[in-house]
């Protein structure tokens, strides 16, 4: 059912006999399998935008390519980087900014600015008994009653059905510029990133391609951005303190770098792809307890090394590595998402990062108050 | 303002219950004795006092642990109390209450460089996280103005902002994970040294939650490596109005200051009476502070000052050394110490839209004015999160309940133009009977929904953030 209106979509909800699998532009297939009717939201349209408050007000299924455009007339773009996931799953469609919030889908700029959880500032959504609901506003700073903005990033349709997002935007900066040093490995790489990370220099991207990911060498990319003569500054102190004999990349061949980072290109052709977080500094160790395992992978490491990309090559096994990474998640903390897989094994195995006792109860306990029957998208999230 | 009525049965097992508590902590960490309840009988709200039953002064998160098991068996609310810096009324006791205080779970756990991140325990002073990494140049981004006094676990139930926010985001933005102290009693840990959650961002709905759904025992917060430099400029100008367009002017210009701070007549006026630091005679100014290299900060103050001129400023005052920069800020930091010497008075936290600024400035003069108060303008203007101080007289019957209409009136303002009541103090008390301005009975019973999940008993700080009628049935 295609729902073009929030009032279509309350009564589509509130009248719903059974599952319902709730899709904005369609580019993630993402989760468990849902079986269910498709719900379609195609609520689009730019509610209001004001550069001059940096915000942006938008209906749930509008495009992320017309609200960048928007936002690029004004010199001014979503902070958060979303990834477009066509790239890497091989998925059609057209990302849309509801989309974006309910995967709570961050780039690499997540380690400076944040994640799209945290540029969210308001939504309204229908929840699974077809209630429609407001939080939050458009304005940056609000503790007017809890937050269920941040509750709805990241919930993937699970608790609620988007269809009205606002957005705090940022200034694009004037110019960027990226560092990048070849041939270093996993572990002096993001020994690297973290000192630059702990420089007074801004950095908005801190990313590590094992040998093989990206080209023949490993690449260690820093980025910096901002007003022309204080991204050349900082370029150079980087290079004196930290970035010693490093090559610099600027401009739209810096950009090209962090579009590739952001969409995890180099890891589009893998069958199974896990997206890990954790502790920056366990990254390279985590690699490299699973290649000792046996597990066979590549890793593309973003944020400064506490973000894992890991693709399982074929020794995999039937779990697509599920079992040894979460081993490395219990020993290490952190979370592992099963990104990408075809259904099948995502039918089989955890795609989210399972909870264990109180904190389990609690999700169960939200699911159950959001969505009394039990309809929106069931089992996606576990 | 009206609380609810403490419960008699709970009062009539006051005996047994501070027995228990007692039996379950150290010698002195339950106080019961009527004079040294008085230390917790109100917070920064201090027009409303009401001592608790007792109050209990944990040392660990067991210790936190035992107390909520108790109260939880017995049925007695408890009211959690970081540092009681609360405006709202956030921590303020009812008479059947156990108020549990943090005062003493201040260490510091695990710094990490590599990582970015340093883990304390919750009690802890905003101020004291960045003293404990600034020797090696980090420091933690969020500065309420109260943070010499202020805790983490305040600022994690009222999200706290501050001066820096602008650029750096509020607690919410700041905060990877926790340990918490569910209302059975129960330890969870949520989030951690790695960024986002795994499941449900429970760690989002949880800052912000004014105490309601657990006690926060420890905090893993990112710190960051401190900019080379930073240096103020201030800006004048003869109308409010005109302030509050340069300040959107340049939000929108792309330069992301630090900090841009407003004050109007009324609060420099009252600056200049308490420290005299020489704030220019006019009707408004601004405080830009901006970071970086001393070629940066230039480059940054060049353009900020050029948008200023765009706008015909009465004067603009670039600081040229650190004792310069020290006065222009300490006119600013003390503007609520010198309005509280003209009278008392009533600060508002209501946020609105950056481009709203020149009429709401305009209309709350109006307000004031209808109503025969002086309202002072001093605020975060970057990111329109408004302190309206309402002079009113406490001795005067009659001019307090006329200060808080108001307040109210100026808050229904800020939502209609498509802000919020509050920005980062809170709910608590204060504000609870006019959440429903902002939100509908549905937006409401929906949030009430996400604290029978955490507390079904309701008996975390029950009578705060819901208006009280609406929260009445599960509270009985």
């Amino acid at each position: 059912m295609k729902i073009t209106t929030e009032t279509e979509l309350a009564e589509a909800i509130g009248g719903a006999g059974g599952p319902v699998r709730v899709q904005g532009g369609g580019t993630r297939d993402i989760g468990r399998p849902v079986v269910g009717e498709v719900l379609e939201v195609a609520i689009s349209g730019v509610q209001l935008y004001e550069p001059g408050a940096l915000t942006l007000v938008a209906r749930a299924g509008t495009p992320l390519a017309e609200i960048e455009a928007l936002l690029a007339e004004q010199g001014q773009r979503l902070a958060f980087e979303p990834m477009d996931h066509r790239v890497l799953l091989g998925t059609g469609g057209r990302p849309t900014i509801g989309g974006a919030v309910a995967a709570n889908v961050s780039g690499p700029r997540r380690i400076q600015a944040g994640a799209a959880r945290d540029f969210t500032l308001g939504a309204r959504f229908v929840d699974g008994a077809g209630r429609v609901i407001k939080n939050g506003g458009r304005v940056m700073k609000n503790v007017t009653g809890y937050d269920l903005v941040k509750l709805m990033a990241g919930s993937w349709g699970t608790l609620g059905v988007l269809s009205e997002v606002s957005l705090k935007v940022q200034a694009r900066p004037e110019t960027e510029a990226t560092l990048v040093a070849r041939g270093k490995d996993a572990a002096e790489g993001v020994a690297a990133l973290a000192a630059a990370l702990g420089s007074p220099w801004d950095i908005t991207g801190a990313a590590h391609l094992e040998a093989g990911v990206s080209g023949g060498d490993s690449e260690t990319r820093v980025r910096i951005e901002g007003l022309g003569a204080s991204v050349d500054y900082r370029a150079e102190a980087l290079q004196k303190e930290i970035c010693a004999g490093w090559d610099i990349v600027r401009g739209d061949d810096s950009a090209a770098l962090w579009r590739e980072v952001r969409d995890v290109a180099p890891l589009a052709d893998a069958r199974v792809v896990w997206r890990v977080s954790v502790k920056p500094s366990a990254g390279p160790v985590v690699g490299a307890a699973l290649a000792a395992a046996g597990l066979g992978h590549k890793v593309l490491y973003d944020w400064g090394g506490g973000l894992m990309w890991i693709a399982p090559d074929d020794r995999g096994g039937e779990d697509g590595g599920a079992a040894l990474i979460r081993q490395q998640i219990a020993a290490h903390g952190g979370h592992a998402t099963l990104v990408k897989a075809p259904a099948e094994l995502r039918a089989r195995v955890d795609v989210f990062q399972p909870e264990s006792g109180a904190l389990a109860a609690i999700t169960r306990g939200l699911k159950q108050k959001f969505d009394p029957k039990g309809i929106l998208n069931p089992g996606l999230m576990g | 303002m009206q609380m609810p009525e403490p419960s008699a049965d709970v009062l009539s097992r006051k005996a047994r219950i501070v027995e228990r508590l007692r039996a379950a902590l150290p010698d002195n960490a339950v106080i019961e004795d009527d004079i040294e309840l008085k230390a917790y009988e109100c917070d920064g709200l201090a027009a409303y006092r009401c001592p608790p039953m007792c109050a209990v002064l944990p040392g660990s998160t067991e210790e936190v642990s035992a107390v909520m098991r108790i109260c939880h068996e017995e049925g007695v609310p408890v009211v959690p109390r970081g540092s009681g810096t609360s405006l709202a009324g956030g921590a303020l006791p009812t008479a059947d209450s156990v108020l549990l205080g943090v005062a003493r779970l201040t260490g510091v756990l695990e710094t990490d460089y590599d990582n970015r991140f340093i883990r304390v325990q919750a009690g802890r002073t905003n101020l004291s996280v960045t003293g404990a990494v600034e020797q090696d140049g980090f420091f933690y981004a969020p500065d309420p103005s109260s943070q010499l006094a202020c805790a983490i676990a305040g600022n994690i139930a009222m999200n706290s902002g501050g001066a820096h926010c602008l650029k750096y985001g509020v607690t919410t933005n700041n905060l990877m994970g926790v340990k918490m102290v569910m209302a059975d009693g129960e330890v969870v840990e949520i989030g951690g040294p790695y960024l986002d959650a795994g499941g449900l961002d429970l760690l989002g709905l949880i800052t912000g939650s004014e105490g309601q759904l657990g006690i926060v025992t420890e905090a893993t917060l990112r710190i960051l490596a401190k900019p080379e430099g930073a240096r103020p400029v201030l800006v004048a100008f003869d109308s409010p109005e005109v302030a509050g367009q340069c300040v959107s002017d340049i939000i929108k210009s792309g330069i992301v200051p630090v900090a841009i701070e407003y004050m109007d007549r009324l609060t420099i006026q009252a600056s200049e009476a308490h420290v005299g630091v020489g704030y220019p005679d006019c009707e408004a100014l601004l405080i830009i502070e901006v970071e970086g290299s001393e070629a940066e900060i230039a480059d940054q103050l060049g353009r900020i000052t050029a948008i200023a001129r765009t706008h015909d400023p009465v004067e603009i005052r670039e600081s040229a050394s650190a004792a310069e920069s020290e006065k222009i800020w300490l006119g600013r930091k003390t503007a609520f110490g010198a309005m509280g010497r003209i009278n008392d008075y009533m600060c508002l936290d209501g946020t609105i839209p950056v481009n709203e600024l020149p009429f709401v400035l305009k209309r709350i003069g109006e307000l004031g004015d209808d109503y025969g108060l002086q309202v002072g303008n001093v605020f975060h203007a970057g990111d329109g999160n408004m302190h309206p101080l309402i002079l009113y007289d406490a001795n005067k019957p009659g001019d307090l309940e006329k200060c808080e209409a108001l307040g109210a009136d100026i808050l229904k303002l800020c939502v209609e133009v498509g802000g919020c009541l509050t920005g980062e103090h809170g709910v608590g008390v204060e504000k609870r009977e006019i959440m429903t301005a902002q939100y509908t009975a549905d937006d409401l019973e929906i949030q009430m929904q996400v604290k029978d999940v955490f507390d079904p008993d309701w008996g975390l700080n029950p009578a705060k953030v819901f208006p009280l009628e609406a929260s009445a049935g599960r509270r009985s």
